[in-house]
């Protein structure tokens, strides 16, 4: 066991390693550079700017003193932000972005297994018909089509009632987390909703369902205890890749309900080439996912005791 | 038993032993379904997989030969019918060149008085339209308060909604410093829609009454027979009486919020969405086969090395590299952002594809045919090639199948925030896009991309479903 996470989290180091190089080189060939503006810069103050950054030392160099400094958890300051630091701005934003993530997982997930489990016990009848049918809907509708089509709910919604139930957006109370983070989960709950339903019948006809029958458990007992939460288990395997998804579609949501998240923070930074942004963000986002799918993993080790972690 | 128990009167032996000859026994009724005649078989039972592929055959269809059929430009702007909801054609109606209007003036009315306050003033009264309200000129009329009188002023708003919830009254349009001329004729933007006036009354210092009345007025198409000539929707002014009605420009989908048909622009950006969905996800999915044939066929240090690196890839966050490389490649200015699209995609997304070849090619190696066409001498290139990737097709065309929308979603939220298509390139991401800015007024630029984007995703997920029901005993969904 011990060993199992030791090695695990080896690899992930590596993994983390790779996407810091592989982000480094990619967005040092990227045309432009941060300290591009629109005012005239001569060529002396573009070198002490340049010597500020560390941009004057050769690219090799840059890289291993980046990954230096990233081995210390240090992502350097950004480049458009006077004085501010990488670090500060993903532990600012990045809290925002893993509390809507948070809530929005935990709608998927509870969703997912309600509805699977819902179709599963209604097979082929109206609720089943009807759950099915929003759920290949929920898989082929674009994200950004539910963010903004929820947006259009919330103005509508508002309108009817009189007073403002839900903000149309920003970020503050609990009240702005709800539609964005429903929105955010709905791809994801879809998704798990499938998952759950046919895990629910490959579980159906299994033999130790049948024992229980035949003891006279009470068919509720049978289902919570028996049905429940073995079909429960191919749901604990894909959240970790479904944390994912959720991080990164956030992106969308963030921008369309103007919450001052990470990935909105991203798409900005792109687009002024913040080098040290980018590369922190990209980072952290990738080791967080990778730690993410090993935490899954290990507890997955723990809810199935047939998973044998080697 | 006697022979005569088994003879019916006709004396047939009515219970004989069937004649058997060894042949006979071994010729095949039916004749023999090959895997792909089975899987069509079974594909063509499956309805709902069925009615899809008619779905992708008709967006296909559709996108091919669409702009030859619905022959309008789609960076073509109708500035007459901007955000021209879906429905038939808009009728105007023909009139006589616009003329300039002297306004009313009530000589009679009351003198402002300077001591009056703004707060003691009253909106003025009987607010009327002069004339009939068309897109030429809105002309307004009114009477001054007499129980408040001694306004200095009156300003007039616009707004497409009622003032009344918020007394949101909308755009200041006019403002008359005269106290005795109570008209007022808006020319500004005028559309075929309704509008509220507001009229209130100003104090010398130009400070408004609270209390406005508000005139609802439904405004009318109308076209001069020299503009409708002009804009060929008529051949001969001559040939117009005011009062005629002309046929505007069809739009059947409607317009955007810069006046291009929706039709035309979905058309057109259904090239690129599925040009992008289809190539790329072939390009990647072949590159995948290559690779994980490669791996699964070497084996050891050669496999465990390749597929490392393939862990890698698939731990890079997936759309945040997408967007570094979007910039990356995406060099030239006036690009359409394509090309780079395509080849950061195929870059982030074959591993997987290349991971479930490879468990194919390892399970098929030891199979007895790979090793009787070793057996007779059978080169390596040539068993991978021949024997092992064709028996791995029944997979990989249901890899493909979700491939296909999956790439499209990309597409789709990359353009989305802005860093896929360059405009004016439509493509239906980006049409999502800019239909979301005018969601509240004219929903109709949102929701026809982002139907046509679920349509086209759902119908490959179903398509796949059943190809993988057809193809693949094992992968058999239970649904």
């Amino acid at each position: 066991m011990g060993r199992y996470i030791l090695r695990r989290l080896v690899q992930g180091v590596i993994t983390v390693w790779f996407i810091a190089t592989a982000t480094f080189f990619a967005m040092h060939n990227v045309p432009g550079d941060p300290l591009q503006s629109d005012k005239a810069v001569s060529a002396e103050i573009r070198a002490n700017l340049e010597a500020r950054y560390g941009l004057d030392k050769p690219l090799m160099e840059q890289y291993f003193i980046y990954l230096a400094n990233m081995a210390q958890g240090d992502f350097g300051i950004s480049f458009t932000q006077q004085n501010r630091e990488v670090n500060d701005i993903i532990a600012e934003h990045f809290r925002i972005s893993a509390a809507l993530g948070i809530l929005a997982i935990a709608f998927a997930a509870l969703g997912g297994i309600l509805w699977g489990a819902l179709t599963a016990l209604y097979r082929n009848r109206l609720p089943d018909i009807v759950i099915m049918l929003l759920v290949i809907l929920g898989i082929s509708v674009p994200g950004f089509v539910f963010a903004g089509l929820g947006q259009l709910g919330v103005v509508n919604l508002n309108a009817a009632l009189g007073f403002t139930l839900f903000p149309v957006g920003g970020w503050g109370t609990v009240s702005h987390m709800i539609v964005p983070a429903l929105v955010l989960g709905l791809g994801t709950m879809a998704f798990l909703t499938r998952l759950m339903r046919s895990s629910m019948l490959e579980i159906a006809n299994a033999d130790f369902l049948r024992t229980a029958r035949a003891k006279g458990l009470p068919a509720n007992r049978i289902f919570r205890k028996h049905q429940l939460r073995n079909a429960i288990l191919p749901v604990v395997t894909v959240l970790g890749p479904s944390i994912a998804a959720i991080t990164t579609g956030g992106f969308v949501v963030e921008l369309v309900f103007a919450i001052p998240g990470l990935g909105r923070y991203f798409v900005q930074a792109v687009q002024q080439s913040d080098y040290t942004v980018i590369m922190g963000t990209t980072v952290f986002y990738g080791a967080f996912l990778v730690f993410m799918v090993i935490v899954v993993d290990i507890i997955y080790g723990f809810v199935d005791p047939r998973v044998r972690l080697e | 038993m006697s022979e005569a128990d088994m003879t019916t009167g006709t004396g047939v032996p009515s219970f004989a032993p069937v004649p058997t000859s060894a042949t006979e026994a071994q010729v095949i009724s039916r004749p023999s379904l090959s895997y792909w005649q089975d899987a069509w078989r079974r594909l063509k039972a499956n309805r709902r997989a069925l009615i899809s592929l008619w779905i992708v055959v008709g967006l296909l269809l559709f996108t091919v030969f669409g702009p030859f059929v619905w022959r309008v430009d789609p960076d073509d702007q109708d500035l007459d019918q901007i955000s021209k909801p879906l429905g038939p054609a808009s009728v105007a109606t023909v009139a006589t060149a616009f003329e300039p209007w002297a306004g009313v003036y009530n000589t009679l009315g009351p003198l402002p008085d300077t001591s009056v306050a703004a707060d003691r003033l009253l909106a003025p009264a009987e607010l009327v339209a002069v004339g009939e309200a068309t897109t030429q000129a809105v002309r307004l009329s009114w009477q001054p308060n007499r129980t408040a009188p001694g306004a200095s002023g009156w300003r007039v708003y616009r707004n497409l909604y009622h003032p009344a919830p918020d007394h949101a009254l909308g755009l200041p349009v006019g403002e008359i410093l005269n106290p005795a001329e109570t008209g007022f004729e808006d020319r500004l933007d005028l559309e075929p829609r309704r509008y509220f006036y507001s009229v209130l009354a100003l104090d010398a210092w130009g400070a408004e009454s609270s209390d406005y009345i508000t005139l609802s007025v439904d405004v009318k198409r109308v076209i001069t027979a020299d503009e409708a000539v002009a804009k060929g929707l008529a051949d001969d002014a001559l040939e117009l009486a005011p009062g005629d009605s002309v046929e505007l420009a069809f739009h059947p989908l409607g317009t955007d919020y810069l006046g291009r048909d929706m039709l035309a622009r979905l058309m057109h950006g259904a090239r690129v969405s599925l040009f992008i969905g289809i190539v790329a996800s072939f390009v990647y999915v072949a590159f995948g086969i290559l690779y994980g044939a490669a791996a699964g066929f070497a084996g050891g240090r050669v496999d465990q090395l390749l597929m490392r690196f393939a862990d890698f890839v698939v731990a890079l966050p997936f759309l945040l590299f997408m967007i570094l490389f979007r910039i990356l490649f995406g060099v030239e200015s006036g690009d359409s952002g394509i090309a780079p699209m395509l080849v950061a995609m195929v870059l982030l997304s074959w591993p997987a594809t290349a991971r479930l070849v490879r468990g194919q090619i390892l399970q098929i190696r030891e199979e007895g045919y790979v090793g009787a066409a070793r057996l007779l001498g059978a080169r390596s290139a040539w068993l991978v090639m021949r024997h092992m990737i064709p028996n791995t097709m029944g997979v990989i065309l249901v890899t493909l199948t979700f491939a296909v929308p999956s790439a499209i979603f990309t597409e789709a939220f990359l353009s989305f925030i802005g860093m896929g298509v360059a405009p004016p390139t439509p493509s239906w991401g980006s049409m999502c896009n800019e239909g979301l800015k005018t969601m509240l007024t004219t929903p109709h630029e949102l929701i026809a991309p982002a139907l046509f984007i679920s349509i086209t995703v759902l119908a490959f997920n179903l398509l796949g479903d059943g190809l993988r029901d057809a193809l693949d005993a094992r992968m058999r969904s239970t649904e």
